[in-house]
């Protein structure tokens, strides 16, 4: 016993402090966010020294409706692409060809190709159709580039909602639908009152970035002479030449999504609220 | 029939040639756009993983303006504002100054500012897969910083890094579809021009979606060979 009593006392180091002072990365940070101020302050500058009454009271009401018309277009695509991604979805998951095949196809062609190629073929492209569309009574529908852009977006969301929602639903466990079919529920009902709610709660993140992307997507429009927010922007700037145009339209956008993420997170956190661990007890 | 593929052949007739030249413009675009952005990304993560709160700070509001802005706003901004900027500075020194910026350039800083902004979420997500015995055991064997992260850091990080890094890659190869608008001869505006000439849109912008198609399958492939060599030193599980 005594050999344990001599064992040399240990020698316990106090953890090494912190470093301070102004560390590399220190410099180089505060650097940094010296050049956003001045970028920031040369902005607010360039603002207020660039301001005119004549060309806020001229663009305030279009960019204003251009704003509404971005909103039409993003809310519109969205719904009518979540009503198309149910069924698509379901298609990519089942076992028959004969569906699974053309869901496969349409997902893959719309997530391969770029929305304003997707833009083009529809708008331009109904044109070679006119005949065909005419008599059975569709072409006043593909005339309008409002409509022809919803069409487009709606198509091109449903196949990311799809992959969204099918991804959701392939993560549920399967212990949970066959718990319902214990329960001799059926198996629309399992679906409806099982899977679909458990998926949605997992896909409410994709979702919301889905959401963003068709924002910043929407923008395309203005390309084929939609006048939404940047279409009122591109417009202004080419009568007007004054640059504030690009950056009211920046400001506008970037405060669309930072607003919609932020909403976003509180409610995806509001709704997973009890999945959460408990910290309370501990 | 016959006539389709007179459109679409080689030569004074036909389209093809045009198109070809500007898939292989895409192609540049997109190639020459990856290292910027990728360069860009790995500081940005490296800022955003560092113990320093005013360069985290300097790096998100970098991420949140070019994640949340339209990639064609950007567009413009860069193609226009830097022409504007440059403009004014040059009357500094000479009247009435003539500068045109180069499409090509102002589409890659554009593309590349955005790519990074994405890219630097991969890596930082993949900084954060790499436990911090990692560095520790680099500096335990007497290696400096920089060699750390050249030689036990970096080799990870890629693996982690590239699944997101090849979803953003075809990503930026869709994107590059948009400098057609300010200009620059890409597969969409070179098969415009021939759908606006023949009056074939259908047809001609068709053609540019599978194009588009094709050169998303090459890439998948190319990458899947790229992330099976990443992932050699692992232990098959």
């Amino acid at each position: 016993m005594s050999d344990i009593t001599s064992a040399p006392p240990q020698v316990i180091q106090p953890p090494a402090p912190p470093k301070a002072g102004w560390t590399k990365a220190r410099i180089a940070g505060h650097a940094l966010m010296g050049l956003w101020i001045v970028a920031g302050v040369a902005l607010v500058l360039f603002l207020i020294t660039s301001y005119d009454a004549e060309f806020y009271d001229r663009y305030t009401p279009k960019f204003i409706n251009g704003f509404i018309v971005t909103l039409q277009i993003v809310s519109l695509s969205l719904i009518i692409g979540a009503a198309f991604s149910l069924p698509l979805a379901l298609g990519r998951m089942s076992r028959n060809p004969l569906a699974a095949v053309p869901s496969y196809a349409f997902v893959y062609f719309f997530r391969g190709t770029p929305l304003i190629a997707q833009t083009f073929l529809i708008y331009y492209g109904a044109g070679s159709f006119r005949d065909a569309l005419d008599s059975i009574g569709l072409w006043w529908f593909f005339r309008d580039a409002f409509n022809c852009v919803v069409f487009t977006f709606a198509l091109n969301t449903a196949a990311y909602q799809a992959e969204i929602l099918r991804g959701a639903i392939q993560n549920v466990a399967k212990g949970q639908s066959e718990a319902g079919e214990s329960l001799g529920l059926s198996r629309f009902l399992i679906f409806r009152k099982i899977v679909l709610p458990q998926a949605l709660i997992v896909a409410l993140r994709p979702y919301g970035n889905e959401i963003v992307l068709m924002i910043k997507g929407s923008a395309i429009a203005s390309i084929v002479t939609v006048f939404d927010l940047m279409g009122e922007t591109r417009r202004a700037f080419s009568r007007s030449f004054d640059f504030q145009t690009y950056i009211w339209a920046a400001i506008i956008y970037l405060v669309m999504v930072e607003v919609l993420r932020r909403v976003w997170d509180k409610l995806e956190a509001r709704l997973t609220r009890h999945l959460e661990p408990d910290t309370s007890a501990r | 029939m016959d006539q389709v593929w007179t459109l679409v052949s080689f030569g004074d007739e036909g389209w093809g040639d045009e198109i070809a030249r500007g898939t292989l413009l895409t192609v540049a675009l997109a190639l020459s756009t990856l290292p910027f952005g990728l360069l860009l990304g790995f500081f940005v993560a490296l800022a955003k993983d560092s113990n320093e709160p005013s360069l985290k700070r300097a790096a998100e509001i970098f991420t949140t303006i070019f994640r949340g802005l339209p990639e064609l706003l950007t567009l413009f901004i860069v193609f226009f504002g830097v022409q504007i900027l440059l403009r004014q500075f040059a009357e500094l020194f000479v009247e009435n100054p003539t500068i045109e910026i180069n499409s090509f350039f102002a589409g890659m800083v554009a593309l590349g500012l955005v790519f990074s902004a994405y890219a630097s979420e991969a890596f930082l997500s993949a900084f954060k897969g790499i436990p911090s015995g990692q560095y520790e055991g680099g500096f335990a064997v007497g290696l400096t910083r920089f060699q750390t992260m050249r030689l036990i850091i970096l080799p990870q990080l890629i693996r982690l890094a590239l699944p997101a890094l090849s979803n953003l890659w075809l990503i930026l190869l869709k994107d590059t579809a948009l400098v057609s608008v300010i200009g620059l001869a890409d597969i969409l505006r070179q098969s415009g021009i021939a759908a606006r000439v023949t009056k074939e849109a259908f047809l001609f912008f068709g053609i540019a979606c599978l194009i588009y198609l094709v050169l998303a399958i090459l890439s998948s492939i190319v990458l899947g060979g790229i992330e099976r060599w990443a992932k050699r030193g692992e232990a098959a599980r």
